[in-house]
């Protein structure tokens, strides 16, 4: 058992994710950076899917009342056993009776705590995760609590001293570049529109989390048009779409927000682009004020940047495989 | 089969295709969607794993690496072609009654808090949608909100949230702008409208469409306490008809103990709907459909 002594920022138990149940507007949710769920997960002997802690800004103390083999991933948000640091993207023990707290944030926005055997809540539709605007999964739906108590799974092949190599870590910057691929309803932007959103150099604003990541920049230009029946009268509205996750949509022509792994899965404005999947990871990341720009690129590229991924993600599970 | 627009097919970055069937919303392209939506449920490609109806487009959301994009491009070209016009679709579904207490006292508590958000600050939402759309009074309104049956075209937003689409000639469909900006809070279950549709707010949060009232029946429920929710936590399916039904506070007090202690149940019933008789005789058709919950 883990218990939770100050909650942090917003701290959630997340997983894999939740597939299946987007149609009813039920997110595929989990954590927002999944390679370093990965990567914190393989440390520990896991699965690489497994329940873990995403700890947003400011982490969490939990107090251990078991044995435990951990590792942390992520952000850089270094941890301390009783006041003592230690590595991140290295596993390593804690004792029944230990105390696990964490420095300050100092690059990148999101930490994962992986625990060997996973955090062993119930699995809803399929997940761990939790989806807060549902109330749904982790713990009681929602991010933790002070008081709060975690089970942990069983597990036999938690070693510490596992190491992710440096050159498989993430780079974590201030300035980002994401790649994209055009399209939805871009068509709805001038040119001059198209080159003002690829153009500009965007700053992260506050308004950063699980569901959506909202940008200041520049406002984007819009073909004039006659509202068709049912989108509403502001040339940024649409007839009530669905979202893709990642995808892109300017309220208003301007602040372009990405929805993210807690998305809303649809509504009436219009998306000009959608991240690619592996690139939501970098996303995750940033923290207010970091500086991005969108690349666009086409679907041949999209799939070379998929595949490099993967090819990541093997050379993480070949390197941390026993 | 009658002349329809081609859809529109776009790449959602390397895991999703989203495709429009029509820029307007009519209950035409809403059929068209979920016949070949139900189409490919019924017969789902390996490595599809969302397939999402909406208003008048939908998405799907696959892995390339089972299903290369191209191929399921050309599936879903193939499915638009044989479903055509879906003028002779007929929809096993049901009519779903919702006690709705308009001008209840926590969504106007609420829409007060963010007049500043609003077209009309002097006005109620409700005030304002009745004057806009030409009713000489509040109550003539709600007798037009709650006289014709609402066809549920999109389940999502958040889990669960009805989009309702109304069933009349579109001269008679009521139409309202959403707020200005959004708002920060919603109560659960609020009746609202934005656009031309109607919806029902599944959970507390953000929202940006007017407030017309508040239903006491739940229809998410994450813990599945309910009889409604025993196979699952979200009621409404798209195809749902949906009939509003005016109820006063003393009925919405007894509706709502009733939810507490765990016996409400939403009143349904099965029907099979059929477009073009709906098409023919849209008045003659609703009056039946209302029949059915008496």
């Amino acid at each position: 058992m883990i218990e939770v002594r100050k909650p942090g920022l917003s701290t959630t138990v997340q997983d894999g994710g939740r597939t299946g149940y987007y149609d009813v507007g039920i997110p595929p949710s989990g954590a927002l950076d999944q390679y370093s769920l990965r990567a914190a997960n393989l440390l520990v002997g896991n699965q690489a899917g497994a329940a873990a802690l995403e700890c947003v800004y400011l982490g969490p103390e939990l107090a251990f009342t078991v044995d435990a083999v951990v590792a942390v991933t992520g952000a850089t948000m270094t941890p301390r056993v009783n006041g003592e640091e230690r590595a991140l993207w290295e596993s390593f023990e804690v004792r029944a009776g230990d105390v696990l707290d964490f420095g300050y944030l100092t690059a990148g926005a999101r930490a994962y705590l992986a625990v060997a055997g996973g955090i062993d809540v119930p699995a809803v539709l399929g997940s761990r995760s939790t989806y807060g605007l549902g109330a749904l999964g982790g713990l009681e739906g929602r991010p933790l609590t002070e008081g709060d108590r975690l089970p942990v799974g069983p597990s036999a092949d938690g070693t510490a001293g596992v190491r992710v190599p440096e050159e498989l870590r993430p780079v974590l910057a201030k300035d980002v570049e994401i790649r994209v691929m055009m399209g939805l309803y871009d068509h709805r932007l001038t040119d001059a529109g198209r080159k003002t959103f690829l153009g500009t150099t965007w700053t992260l604003t506050p308004v950063a989390d699980r569901i959506g990541f909202r940008y200041a920049g520049a406002k984007l230009e819009t073909v004039e048009r006659e509202p068709p029946f049912g989108a509403g009268q502001d040339p940024s509205n649409i007839v009530d779409a669905p979202y893709p996750i990642g995808s892109i949509q300017v309220p208003g022509s301007v602040e372009p927000i990405i929805l993210h792994r807690d998305a809303v899965s649809g509504g009436g404005y219009m998306m000009v682009a959608t991240v690619l999947s592996g690139d939501l990871d970098i996303v995750a990341q940033s923290a207010p004020n970091t500086r991005t720009r969108f690349v666009a690129v086409d679907l041949d590229e999209a799939l070379a940047v998929r595949a490099a991924h993967r090819e990541r993600g093997r050379r993480l599970r070949a390197a941390l495989a026993g | 089969m009658s002349e329809v627009e081609a859809a529109r097919y776009s790449w959602g970055g390397d895991e999703f295709i989203f495709v429009e069937m029509a820029e307007q919303m009519s209950l035409q392209a809403n059929f068209r969607v979920m016949a070949i939506t139900k189409a490919l449920r019924d017969k789902r490609p390996d490595g599809v794993l969302e397939i999402c109806p909406a208003n008048a487009s939908y998405q799907v959301r696959y892995d390339p690496d089972v299903i290369p994009p191209g191929e399921l491009l050309d599936r879903l070209r193939d499915l638009e072609h044989q479903v055509g016009d879906a003028h002779d679709l007929a929809l096993p579904t049901r009519v779903v009654e919702i006690p709705v207490l308009y001008r209840d006292p926590w969504t106007t508590e609420t829409l007060m808090r963010f007049r500043d958000r609003h077209q009309e600050p002097q006005t109620t939402d409700i005030e304002y949608a009745a004057r806009i759309n030409g009713y000489s009074s509040v109550e003539e309104f709600i007798a037009a909100h709650s006289g014709s049956p609402w066809f549920t075209s999109m389940v999502g937003f958040v889990a669960g949230l009805p989009f309702m689409f109304q069933m009349v000639p579109r001269e008679r469909q009521i139409i309202v702008p959403k707020y200005l900006r959004p708002r920060t809070d919603t109560p659960k279950q609020t009746v609202g409208y934005g656009g031309c549709f109607s919806c029902i707010y599944s959970v507390r949060g953000a929202g940006g469409y007017q407030l017309f009232g508040i239903t006491p029946a739940p229809i998410y429920d994450p813990t599945q306490k309910l009889p409604d929710f025993a196979d699952f936590m979200v009621f409404f399916r798209p195809g749902d008809i949906v009939r509003f039904s005016p109820i006063d506070r003393e009925r919405y007090d007894a509706h709502l103990a009733e939810a507490e202690a765990g016996t409400f149940r939403i009143r349904t019933e099965p029907v099979e709907f059929s477009l073009h008789e709906f098409l023919d005789d849209p008045d003659g058709y609703n009056a039946r459909l209302l029949e059915v919950l008496p």
